[in-house]
């Protein structure tokens, strides 16, 4: 890197920034055009919803925990019910799992499809924004009419699921996906071969298996630099080893394969959602567990649509766990943003290319915002 | 109506700002946004400065980090300006305020505890429809009570 300038400069971006969705701040230190260091804060968003959860009853936890990020919201109450169902040392019934997969990958195509907005929007292709939310409603009406809610759906509940699927449901859930697959089939064609969102992604925001692999990168950034990890493949939670699917990787590396991989996850996960259907065993959908939960410690880990989501409840034999720890991928992929972030040796970052790599790594303030910073306001 | 009213009607400017949402209340605000909502053709369009806006729009819950610049960014926004607090936490805390036992440690009862509201859309997250609705109304309110 050669550039005429001495001194290095401090750029703040952030909490209020039009290329920010959330609020976090950046502090950019460059050279130039270039980026050669940044100070990130992500506590804007810091709740203290662990704090708050040691307060409440198991169930009232659900609602709590679902909270911590709305998009994800399935993949979150799911590894909290996998742990206090852990605790209990209870399976819950076949359906119940199946079902669980079917609203897990509808939230996965969901968050990718809107991910993959965002990043366009990022870039400046705003039509292919706007195209690809208009199809995500797809994916949210069947999330409504699969839970009551569009967003925030509370299906899962300790010991199974809250409601069971009708044949018409099953249908319309079948044509929904239908209509889905070629429009994701056409956008993963713009994504190949459209000359400015390859201009704007190809060889943006490296991030080499090693570093991925030092970094302890989980989810989409991992898998794009090469690395097969995947938690429903690696540690099958519920039900995923009945359910064939591939892990999708790339070797791209960059911010372009980050888009390859999540476009064809969510093919897959199409995939899953319809052998789910067909498979789907009957039985309840519900295995009552007793309010208080026995004494002891569980772990739960899940794929969730940005990598791996981990939760630890530990209790003492009450009705309110003792401590509940949320560890979230957002969380796992920042030392790697850091990296992807700084300009070394050939590698260059420009002040321009902030946002796309920021947004490839599919952040999530909320989730990621555990802890607080005190003295800055 | 003078043109400030006039004009405030027919191209209400969207600021949006997230003081520490679960993102299920960002993502109906920008499903408000796109096509099959689209609130641009109330003349609405999403800003990206505090100082081109005239509604600003808050979800989430005020945490205390977010509360300086809440109130910063309400500050930067040319009269007459319009609040509408989309979501119950940004209403009264909702899920955080602890059953009544006050807040977690870390959020605000409620945004209208630090600026003035005018326009309130409880739901969690609500409907586009109901922040379309929100929105509509504070438009066609603008005038009444501004400087
Ligand atoms: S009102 Fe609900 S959806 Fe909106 S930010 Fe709060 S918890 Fe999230």
């Amino acid at each position: 890197m050669s550039s005429s300038y001495e001194r290095i400069f401090d750029i703040p971006i952030g909490p209020q920034h039009p290329a920010l969705k959330e609020p976090a701040m950046l502090k950019l230190k460059v050279d130039g055009e270039h980026v050669v260091g940044v100070d990130l804060d992500v506590s804007y968003n810091h709740r203290g919803i662990e704090k708050a959860a040691e307060y409440r009853t198991y169930i009232q936890n659900l609602y709590l925990i679902e909270r911590i990020c709305g998009i994800c919201n399935v993949a979150q109450t799911l590894t909290y019910c996998l742990a206090v169902e852990s605790l209990h040392g209870k399976e819950i019934p076949a359906r119940a799992r199946f079902l669980r997969i079917v609203a897990e990958e509808i939230s996965r195509i969901n968050s990718h499809l809107l991910w993959l907005g965002v990043a366009a929007h990022e870039i400046g292709f705003d039509t292919f924004f706007m195209h690809i939310w208009l199809d995500r409603e797809i994916t949210l009406g069947l999330m409504e009419a699969l839970s009551g809610n569009r967003i925030t759906s509370s299906y899962n509940v300790i010991g199974g699921v809250r409601r069971d699927v009708t044949e018409d449901l099953l249908s319309r859930i079948r044509k929904g996906l239908d209509d889905l697959e070629p429009r994701v089939k056409r956008y993963r064609e713009i994504a190949i071969n459209d000359r400015s969102i390859l201009k704007r992604t190809q060889g943006v925001g490296i991030l080499s298996p090693a570093d991925a692999a030092a970094t302890s990168a989980v989810g989409p950034t991992l898998r794009a630099s090469g690395i097969k990890s995947d938690v429903r493949a690696d540690d099958p939670y519920s039900s995923h080893d009945q359910v064939p699917f591939n892990v999708i990787t790339s070797d791209g590396c960059d911010a372009h394969a980050r888009i390859i991989v999540r476009l064809d996850e969510i093919l897959e996960s199409i995939q899953i959602c319809r052998h789910c259907i067909s498979k789907l065993p009957a039985g309840p959908i519900l295995q009552r567990l007793p309010r208080r939960a026995p004494q002891g410690e569980a772990m739960s880990r899940v794929e969730a649509p940005r990598g791996e989501l981990f939760h630890y409840i530990c209790s003492d034999g009450s009705d309110k766990p003792y401590r509940c720890k949320v560890s979230t991928p957002t969380l796992a992929n920042l030392p790697a943003l850091v990296r992807m972030l700084t300009s070394k040796g050939r590698y260059v970052v420009n002040i321009a290319d902030v946002p796309v790599i920021l947004a490839s790594i599919d952040p999530c303030f909320s989730c990621a915002a555990r802890v607080e910073r005190t003295g800055g306001v | 109506m003078g043109i400030i009213d006039w004009a405030f009607r027919k191209s209400p400017w969207i600021l949006h700002f997230n003081t520490g949402s679960c993102n299920g209340c960002d993502i109906e605000i920008f499903a408000t946004l796109t096509p099959k909502y689209d609130v641009e053709r109330l003349g609405a369009l999403l800003k990206g400065s505090p100082r081109h806006a005239d509604i600003l729009v808050v979800s989430g819950p005020v945490t205390r980090q977010a509360s300086g610049r809440i109130l910063r960014i309400y500050e930067q926004m040319p009269d007459p300006k319009k609040v509408v607090a989309v979501g119950t936490c940004c209403i009264s805390g909702g899920v955080f305020s602890n059953g009544g036992k006050g807040p977690c440690y870390n959020v605000y009862p409620g945004l209208d505890s630090l600026v003035p509201v005018d326009a309130y859309v409880p739901g969690c997250p609500p409907k586009p429809e109901a922040i379309l609705d929100g929105i509509s109304k504070v438009a066609k309110k603008a005038g009444v009570g501004c400087k």
